[in-house]
């Protein structure tokens, strides 16, 4: 793989990964005021001192922003990497073994579909204790189901193949037909999939924390800011848009990055030769 | 009489796209030059690659997927195709030039019905009316042999057979009176007992129709029997044409000599065959569903020796490889090695049984992960098997690529870089990875060029003399069969119907089927479909 390979639009979405995760590590050397310092006053417009403006009680924006994305990020990743681990894994032994076992999972999985996922969060985030793993959790059950339909659909082309059959006569055990023969051809899917569900789940994330049910305050998050600063858009403050801008360009990001790799994945000759 | 069709020169080219490079022309075909009168039938016959059908779309000025005709002329009645614009290549593709190609069955669309496909390029074209594209359609019906030619054309595509959709397909062709036809691979996809059927129903209505074809195939002794005069091409490049007879009875090129001497392989019969060493025994089995597939169904291998199952598609013979490896256990009956019963299910056989019996597939392209090398596909039965790791697994992988004769260099290859040949060698080289016993061949060379079949048969025959291996080898083709076997066992509709040493299963006396079978076969000589079906029995029953 040579660097001057890789396309101008990957360049543009690492950029901006690798600043948010500079971010989400060095936030408290990097942001020049504290994560709940009061600095100055209500929705003090941006300046040299503050480059953001400041918030709704007074609070550097950057700053937040800096510490905000820690918090989103890592939730995000947790989640959706929790819900790969599971949905993948749910839906390969589905596809692998069939009968009532696939029958089983995959009617419990229509059934957790059937409830509509933000009322089935609300609902569970407001008798669960609020803390972060517990959201974690919430997120990634909730997304598998969705993780659970793609693995099973692309699971069950890979599994009819001879050579999955040819790895059964050899009397290979499942863990070795689901990891090695079938998990590394359906992995072009499963990371395009990827890619959109992290951008979802850090839409996912800020919604419940829009509605007060996500990250809890006085911890900075997107979502959360935007909350906070909506009241602030009627007076024509712009505070609310730019954790909204932050939460846009990230997705944006991810997804650049995803889009090269699921064109890299799809090559059958190890990345040599045609993309 | 004046050429309906005259080809200049003609130059195709294609462009490829290195990741990182300045896109490359690709040379597909060069140099080719050939005339075709009203109501001949040309023959252009290659391996796979050998740009065949490519020049046969030229016709319609068509080039597949990002295929450009660059060069030359196409000549169809004085008029050049490829200096047509579009609107003038529409008005002649379906009316005067049409396309009859190798999978009716993936050409049809199932919603609507065969009928209303048939007339729909005629109608197109305004050339007649409904009710006079419907007769049409019914005589061509007839002539091709189809069952009830009036009410034919209101079956849907999945209520007739597959001899019977590429016959029809060929009525399709025929409907709208074209001046040529071109016909790609139109038999290649059927049984050799159907084939036969199809090859005289096309060349019956080529002949009442007065239309001309360009007929396209890898296979010299089919396109003997159809057509005037042929064409042998190899990457792209003409190596020899001229009449029928010339190329067949004295071929000047040594390619075209190769294609006709093809199948050289003869192999003495073993003379004891006696010793049951892998032996399946009183066999029933169904699918779930409970369609029966075979019916008490006996056979055995003695030790290093072949035994070919031979049948049609249907007849049951891959079902059988399903019972012997235990992926179908079977509803009565017993698998044996040297005596000792298998287990019924693979999942109650242990590890060394499965050693044993190694399976090899007909295609080499699935029935390998696309995203190993081939030193983890060959290396993974070593490892699971004797445990053998690392270096030392390297230097087994390497031995077991010369055995199969191909070297160096391939351990980091990808199935992807090989070619078709070289992917069943590695699929062959991983069933030896395992030291097995006993092979299942299951159509291991029906998808693979003559050249290359012959070149993987003569491994298999090797390996056998220098390991001991027993094959069961399952096949439609009578000539490999020929050249492989020991003993023989026919197949038809799930029930054995010959089983013993090949010389008693191919001399006569035979039963209908075997007798058809044998006859079904295309022979390197002209006038052999003529011959066969004034003399067969009875007819194939997947017609």
């Amino acid at each position: 793989m040579r660097l001057k390979e890789i396309p101008i639009s990957v360049w543009i979405g690492m950029t901006g990964i690798i600043v948010a995760l500079i971010c989400a590590f060095f936030a408290p050397w990097i942001a020049p005021y504290g994560e709940t310092e009061v600095v100055g006053d209500v929705w003090a417009p941006a300046s040299d001192q503050f480059f953001f403006g400041l918030d709704n009680l007074g609070r550097d924006i950057l700053s937040r922003m800096i510490f905000g994305a820690r918090t989103t990020l890592f939730v995000a990743f947790c989640a959706t990497l929790l819900s790969f681990t599971l949905g993948i894994v749910m839906s390969f032994i589905a596809a692998t073994n069939r009968g009532w076992i696939d029958l089983g999972l995959s009617r419990f999985n229509d059934l957790m579909m059937s409830i509509p996922t933000l009322i089935f969060a609300l609902v569970v985030l407001a008798t669960l204790p609020q803390n972060m793993p517990t959201l974690i959790i919430v997120m990634a059950v909730l997304d598998s189901t969705r993780v659970f339909r793609l693995g099973r659909a692309v699971a069950l082309d890979v599994a009819v193949m001879d050579f999955v059959e040819a790895a059964r006569l050899r009397g290979e055990g499942t863990a070795w037909v689901i990891l090695r023969e079938i998990l590394p051809n359906t992995l072009s899917p499963l990371l395009a999939e990827f890619g959109l569900r992290f951008a979802f789940a850090i839409l996912f994330v800020s919604t419940l924390s829009f509605l007060g049910l996500g990250i809890q305050p006085p911890t900075a998050d997107w979502g959360g800011m935007v909350k906070d600063n909506k009241d602030g858009i009627i007076f024509g403050i712009s505070a609310a848009l730019v954790p909204g801008a932050a939460i846009a360009i990230l997705t944006i990001c991810v997804n650049l990055v995803v889009d090269w790799l699921l064109r890299r994945t799809s090559s059958l000759k190890g990345g040599r030769g045609d993309a | 009489m004046p050429e309906l069709l005259e080809v200049k020169d003609l130059k195709i080219e294609a462009t490829s796209y290195p990741p990182g490079e300045d896109p490359v022309r690709i040379t597909i075909v060069e140099g080719i030059n050939f005339t075709l009168e009203r109501g001949k039938v040309l023959g252009l016959i290659g391996e796979s690659g050998a740009g065949k059908s490519t020049i046969g779309l030229s016709a319609l000025a068509y080039g597949r997927g990002g295929v450009e005709i660059t060069g030359g002329q196409a000549l169809l009645d004085g008029e050049d195709l490829l200096a047509m614009n579009r609107k003038e290549i529409r008005a002649i593709r379906g009316a005067k030039v049409c396309y009859v190609s190798q999978s009716a069955a993936a050409s049809f669309n199932p919603a609507h019905r065969i009928g209303d496909q048939v007339i729909e390029a005629s109608l197109r074209h305004k050339l007649m009316t409904k009710a006079e594209a419907r007769e049409r359609a019914a005589y061509l019906f007839d002539i091709l042999g189809l069952p009830e030619p009036e009410s034919f054309g209101k079956r849907y595509p999945h209520q007739v057979s597959g001899g019977q959709l590429q016959r029809a397909m060929t009525a399709m062709a025929l409907c709208s009176r074209p001046d040529l036809i071109v016909f790609d691979e139109p038999t290649t996809a059927l049984d050799v007992t159907t084939q036969i059927d199809v090859l005289a129903a096309i060349k019956l209505a080529i002949e009442k129709t007065e239309t001309a074809a360009l007929y396209i195939t890898h296979d010299l002794a089919v396109v003997a029997q159809v057509s005037d005069d042929i064409m042998v091409l190899r990457d792209g490049a003409m190596v020899e044409y001229g009449p029928t007879e010339q190329i067949i009875e004295q071929p000047e090129e040594d390619y075209t000599r190769a294609l006709v001497n093809v199948r050289s392989i003869k192999h003495q019969e073993a003379a004891d065959q006696k010793r049951k060493y892998f032996e399946m025994s009183g066999i029933h089995a169904a699918y779930i569903g409970g369609v029966k597939v075979l019916n008490d169904v006996s056979l055995h291998v003695p030790k290093g020796q072949t035994l070919a199952i031979v049948g049609e598609s249907g007849s049951g013979k891959s079902t059988l490889a399903r019972v012997a490896t235990g992926l179908l256990p079977p509803m009565a009956g017993e698998v044996r090695i040297e005596g000792e019963p298998l287990p019924a299910a693979l999942k109650q056989r242990s590890r060394d049984q499965l050693r044993r019996l190694q399976l090899i597939y007909q295609m080499a392209d699935t029935a390998m992960n696309p995203r190993q090398t081939v030193g983890q596909i060959i290396g993974r039965p070593l490892t699971f098997y004797e445990g053998v790791r690392g270096a030392e697994r390297d230097r087994r992988v390497q031995e077991l690529l010369d055995q199969i004769e191909m070297g160096e260099g391939y351990i980091d290859r990808y199935p992807a870089e090989l070619s078709g040949g070289q992917k069943q060698r590695v699929a062959i080289a991983r069933a030896l990875a395992a030291k097995p016993e006993i092979i299942i061949c299951d159509e291991p060379t029906s998808a693979l060029d003559p050249l290359v079949a012959d070149g993987i048969l003569h491994l298999l025959l090797d390996l056998q003399k220098k390991k001991g291996l027993s094959y069961i080898f399952i096949t439609h083709d009578i000539a490999i069969v020929r050249a492989i076997a020991d003993s023989v066992a026919v197949m038809y509709q799930g029930e054995l119907v010959r089983f013993g040493p090949k010389s008693e299963v191919l001399s006569p006396p035979f039963d209908d089927y075997t007798d058809l079978l044998l006859k079904s076969v295309p022979e390197m000589h002209l006038g052999w479909l003529e011959e066969v079906l004034a003399t067969r029995k009875i007819e194939s029953a997947g017609n």
